[in-house]
């Protein structure tokens, strides 16, 4: 059975912009996306908001929900009370453009700076052959939708604006764990360079990032302590250095 | 002073979190439980008495290492005759540097005790961060020596536990509640330390190719599952060690009687 949601949804550009009250109607077995986009048709013909695929897929979506980072199309509204009002903003880390709608490009600067996957020498594409027992590990992290939720809420950048710079997120992070784990990457000091240029050092594992994922990755246990761990092989632990035991 | 939320450019909202749950009463029961926990540990690692009533002894007097140990108490006495503090003082730095390095520790004591973050997307009230690159945070990278020297720790009050099928005069083929205790409190630590993030690394997290260590992958696999429950086994073992030292202690100064199971 549909009742009327009370809403507040955040409206407005860089310049500013304020939390708008919103009655809505609400059909049984819809999602928050779900009411945005009938927001749209009957209230806010203009509201921006950014969706795509509408099943946890794409990563677009990507918003903050009575305070908490989510997804829009995976929040369902029988999660709520009828009688409890829904605030709906855009990602509070990022830029805003319009709306719900952020500037997610900080992201996409910090992806370019990972180095790529780089295979060994004297095997072409075509020719990789690795076994499944290897690769399990990174492959947790290939179910990354890029929603950049776990950017959004680790405090790192989202309560320290200036750490951008320095600070590569969990995401990317992630990133260079799996590289770093992949049996075939030859690329050397992918540990070294998580602490020296990506920040891993800010990182202070409290968890945030995983609890948001809607893949459900453990980013914190089995990416960023991991390396954390490797980071520790090569710069805290001189007795381990002395045996120069290896990671392969 | 550097920009959070709002930093030019985010949308503009002032409310330091726009969160509808009590997302403060897990950070405000990790304080209260690890506050309770750290007063009894000093007033117990400071009382120097009712540490040790044949067949048991308390765990934050193992090992009992001065020459002023209780008799019976200490079977090595590596400090003599001038260490005049308690015995519990020389060891305890140990097991504490452990939980203060481990990973699930960490979590909980940024979030409880220094707000970064209180609670995911809270803004935490410090104008500057670092993280754990300078010291003393940086010091948390030596986690896997304190994890280490804690195996050494695990042994000796396993072998606590053992004895203490041993009843006062040393004879063996007795069990009493304290036997349990001590025993139930070996297990837990154990298994604290079998889940611990640098034992999974240690133990095959720090290869690359599984296939060609099949045994440390196993091992890893084990720790693996196990580490999926590290946060319990971090309370467990920390009520449990307080607890076993609680009914050392309630046996050792003559409130209860050790109740004896043959």
């Amino acid at each position: 059975m549909g009742y009327k949601a009370k809403f507040k949804v955040w409206r407005g550009d860089a310049e500013g912009g304020d939390l708008q009250d919103f009655t809505v109607e609400v059909n049984e077995g819809e999602v928050v996306l779900d009411v945005i986009h009938r927001l749209q048709a009957t209230q806010a013909p203009d509201m921006a908001v950014r969706w795509n695929c509408k099943a946890g897929k794409c990563g677009s979506c990507s918003a903050e929900i009575n305070g908490r980072p989510r997804l829009m199309c995976m929040t369902r509204m029988s999660v709520f009370s009828e009688d409890e009002t829904v605030t709906v903003t855009p990602m509070r880390t990022f830029p805003v453009i319009r709306d719900l709608v952020t500037d997610v490009s900080y992201n996409y600067e910090k992806a370019r700076e990972v180095p790529a996957f780089a295979p060994p020498e004297g095997v072409a594409p075509g020719e990789y052959r690795m076994e499944q027992v290897d690769v399990e590990r990174s492959q947790e992290f290939r179910k990354c939708i890029e929603c950049f939720l776990c950017q959004n809420t680790c405090h790192v950048v989202r309560d320290h604006e200036d750490n951008k710079t320095n600070f590569s997120g969990p995401r990317f992070l992630m990133r260079i764990a799996e590289l770093d784990m992949h049996p075939l990457d030859a690329h050397e000091n992918r540990a070294q360079e998580a602490k020296t240029d990506h920040g891993l050092g800010f990182c202070n594992i409290t968890k945030c990032c995983t609890e948001v994922c809607p893949e459900h990755i453990k980013i914190t246990d089995n990416a960023l302590i991991p390396m954390k761990e490797r980071v520790a092989d090569h710069y805290y632990d001189p007795i381990l250095r002395l045996f120069k035991r290896t990671n392969k | 002073m550097t920009a959070g939320t709002t930093a030019p450019g985010r949308a503009q909202i002032s409310a330091r979190t726009l969160r509808t749950d009590r997302w403060w009463v897990q950070p405000a029961v990790t304080v209260a439980v690890l506050v309770a926990f750290i007063i009894y540990a000093t007033i117990r690692a400071f009382q120097n008495a009712d540490y040790y009533s044949a067949p048991y002894i308390s765990p934050f007097y193992s090992p009992c290492l001065a020459t002023n140990c209780v008799p019976g108490s200490s079977e090595v006495a590596v400090f003599g005759g001038w260490w005049a503090l308690s015995p519990a003082l020389i060891i305890l730095i140990f097991p504490l540097g452990f939980r203060l390095t481990c990973y699930y520790y960490r979590k909980a004591y940024y979030r409880g005790f220094w707000s970064s973050p209180p609670a995911c997307a809270v803004a935490e009230p410090h104008g500057k961060y670092t993280g754990e690159r300078r010291f003393p945070l940086v010091l948390n990278n030596i986690h896997r020596y304190f994890f280490y020297i804690g195996l050494i720790f695990n042994v000796i009050l396993t072998y606590d536990a053992v004895i203490a099928f041993r009843d006062s005069t040393g004879a063996w083929g007795h069990m009493g509640l304290g036997t349990l205790v001590l025993l139930a409190n070996a297990t837990l630590l154990w298994l604290y330390s079998a889940s611990c993030h640098s034992c999974r690394h240690v133990m095959g997290g720090r290869l690359t190719h599984f296939s060609k260590h099949p045994v440390r992958y196993k091992a890893w696999t084990l720790v693996s599952k196990l580490n999926t429950r590290h946060m319990f086994f971090a309370w467990a073992s920390l009520i449990g060690v307080a607890l076993a030292d609680l009914y050392v202690a309630l046996v050792a100064g003559g409130t209860i009687t050790d109740l004896r199971f043959f």
